[in-house]
């Protein structure tokens, strides 16, 4: 496609499906997990925060390790795994997506956190006297109100998922039409001394970065700018 | 099931280092003013009425029990209440339009049924130019209004007010306290409304609750607790007694207003108003003076024969005389502030009848009149 081999398009396909799977899943997982973390009393709430942000922390290939044990025939992934005849989680496309969740998820978390702390008590209360249940404000008043920060989330999710190299040469294994993505692509082709490659998909990927922090930048500009 | 609708309220319990132990009482009709110092505690039993704060004790109104002693709470979200909050606090993401129609009623039959109406509310409140914009374009004044508006329409059947004025400077606060008056006189809604500056009190209250240090101190009709020497109203430097007239009859070539009140008349400088009008009275403590024989002619228009109920010595120099208007003193109540020499020297005593003057009558917009 696009007069391009192959063995370039395919990992750009795959990077994209990869981010895309995972940045809908971590919507999906982050947002009640932020609300939690922002509304919640409990005490071990900051201890379940520092657990969610040590990916941020931690080099990839720790990350990657214990997820190869977790994924792989001996762990939970291979139980999961048999289920469809399988042996493994690891090595495979949805290992990569966990793999990819686990180590974007603070990324997501924060800004939605930090988001739905500020909407703060208040529009809430308001909510409650006006009739709302708790459930319908926290789609009709919390959500539209913090989502600013959800765009944030996604697209921080989007980008790092795309720029994630360790973990995902862990436990992705960087099979050609399975795991291997962009990241893992230029690493390959660097070391077989493939310039032309290496350049094409390294140079897509400095120009996807500038564009999605630029993006960000004036994403930001702009929501802060009509809340004032 | 005969007895008239009632807020009944009593909550008793600590936040933090608060003490709230609070309970009263009050008909559950017109304007109950809950009054007292700032950090008194009048937001948390506000807070506490709504269910948006839980600590023990009942909360009943109109005979619903929202919240008793054996632990029934029913959550805030449940109870038919309007609550304006000190900042206005509109959704910031809906259009003027949407936070008015936020709360209201979803199968919303256009307030057939006597309820609040959406064009009614919108007129009363004056912001039909305003409907389309966004909350973050508006004036504080307007954004209150708003604010008022959308509690209304979610067609509650009380209205609680947490200093809706103390956030907006004084031109704005004159701006929307007119907007109070005629919900107050247009809307049969009771309001329970929270404010620590005493003229919104006299000028929209019908009852208050006076509370202090986490208690109440003193509940019941404005004029009486006004006039109770025993609570700190009457001793305050700008005292004043409010009560009701009956407009009698207007001169409109000296621009004066005659009213009957319980045990007297009294004139006011007023623009003329219709015969059996209802106007709120507001006489203040210093702009009364007593004498013990009929004075003769005087430049006073007010001179009315009353008896003397109780006096109390306040600081060093001065006292304040609760009198009643009318011969056998069955009328009015009224407080006058005089030198402590001059009581003494006037040999005046509790019990003894006398002749009030009064300087000044202010009277606050007819009710209706602005309508």
């Amino acid at each position: 496609m696009f007069g391009m081999p192959d063995e370039i398009w395919v990992p750009i396909r795959l990077t994209i499906e990869l981010a895309t799977i995972t940045t809908l899943s971590l919507l999906v997982v982050a947002t009640p997990l932020a609300w939690w973390l922002a509304r919640s009393k409990a005490w071990f709430k900051e201890a379940a925060a520092t657990l969610v942000s040590l990916p941020m922390v931690l080099p990839p290939t720790v990350l990657g390790f214990y997820l190869l044990i977790v994924l792989g025939p001996d762990g939970p992934g291979g139980a999961i795994a048999s289920l469809w005849g399988g042996r493994t989680l690891a090595f495979t496309f949805t290992g990569l997506v966990i793999g990819s969740i686990i180590s974007s998820l603070p990324f997501v978390v924060q800004p939605i956190r930090n988001a739905f702390a500020a909407v703060g008590d208040r529009p809430l209360e308001v909510a409650a006297t006006l009739r709302t249940s708790p459930s319908r404000a926290f789609w009709t008043v919390a959500l539209p109100l913090a989502s600013p920060g959800l765009l944030t989330g996604a697209v921080l999710g989007f980008a790092h998922t795309v720029g994630e190299f360790g973990v995902i040469l862990m436990i992705g294994g960087n099979i050609p039409g399975r795991t291997r993505v962009m990241s893992t692509a230029i690493f390959d082709f660097a070391e077989t001394m493939r310039w032309r490659e290496a350049n094409l998909l390294a140079g897509g990927m400095v120009v996807f970065a500038f564009a999605v922090i630029l993006s960000m930048i004036l994403l930001e500009k702009r929501f802060t700018r009509a809340g004032a | 099931m005969n007895a008239p609708p009632a807020i009944r309220a009593e909550f008793r319990g600590t936040i933090g280092k608060f003490a709230l132990d609070a309970g009263f009482t009050a008909p559950a009709k017109g304007v109950t003013a809950l009054f007292g110092p700032s950090g008194c505690g009048k937001t948390t039993v506000l807070r506490c009425l709504a269910g948006l704060l839980r600590i023990n004790g009942v909360c009943e109104i109109d005979g619903e029990v929202w919240q008793d002693e054996n632990g029934s709470f029913l959550p805030t979200y449940k109870r038919p209440l309007g609550y304006v909050f000190q900042e206005a606090s509109l959704f910031q993401h809906l259009s003027v339009r949407r936070n008015l129609l936020f709360g209201a009623p979803r199968h919303d039959s256009g307030g057939a049924k006597g309820g609040i109406v959406f064009d009614e509310v919108v007129e009363l409140l004056g912001i039909t130019r305003l409907l389309d914009r966004s909350p973050r374009n508006l004036s504080g004044g307007e954004r209150q209004r708003v604010a008022i508006g959308r509690a209304l329409l979610s067609q509650p059947k009380l209205l609680l007010m947490d200093e809706p004025l103390s956030a907006l400077d004084r031109a704005t606060k004159n701006e929307i306290l007119p907007f109070l008056e005629r919900l107050r006189d247009h809307l049969n809604l009771p309001v329970v409304y929270i404010t620590h500056d005493i003229a919104e009190v006299e000028r929209l209250a019908d009852q208050m609750v006076l509370m202090d240090k986490g208690r109440v101190i003193g509940a019941g009709p404005l004029e009486e607790l006004q006039s109770d020497p025993s609570l700190p109203l009457a001793a305050a430097r700008d005292a004043a007694v409010s009560f009701e007239g009956i407009v009698q009859a207007s001169d409109e070539a000296y621009g004066l207003v005659t009213l009957k009140v319980r045990g007297g008349v009294l004139t006011a400088p007023a623009p003329p108003g219709p015969v059996g009008e209802r106007r709120r009275i507001r006489v203040i403590a210093s702009d009364v003076s007593l004498t013990r024989e009929a004075p003769g002619p005087s430049s006073i228009l007010n001179v009315l024969p009353a008896r003397i109920v109780s006096m109390k010595p306040l600081d060093t120099n001065e006292v304040v005389v609760v009198v009643a208007l009318g011969k056998d003193g069955s009328g009015a109540r009224l407080l006058s502030r005089m030198m402590r020499k001059s009581w003494g020297e006037l040999g005046l005593a509790e019990g003894m009848s006398v002749y009030v003057q009064v300087k000044a009558v202010a009277l606050a917009p007819g009710r209706g009149e602005l309508g």
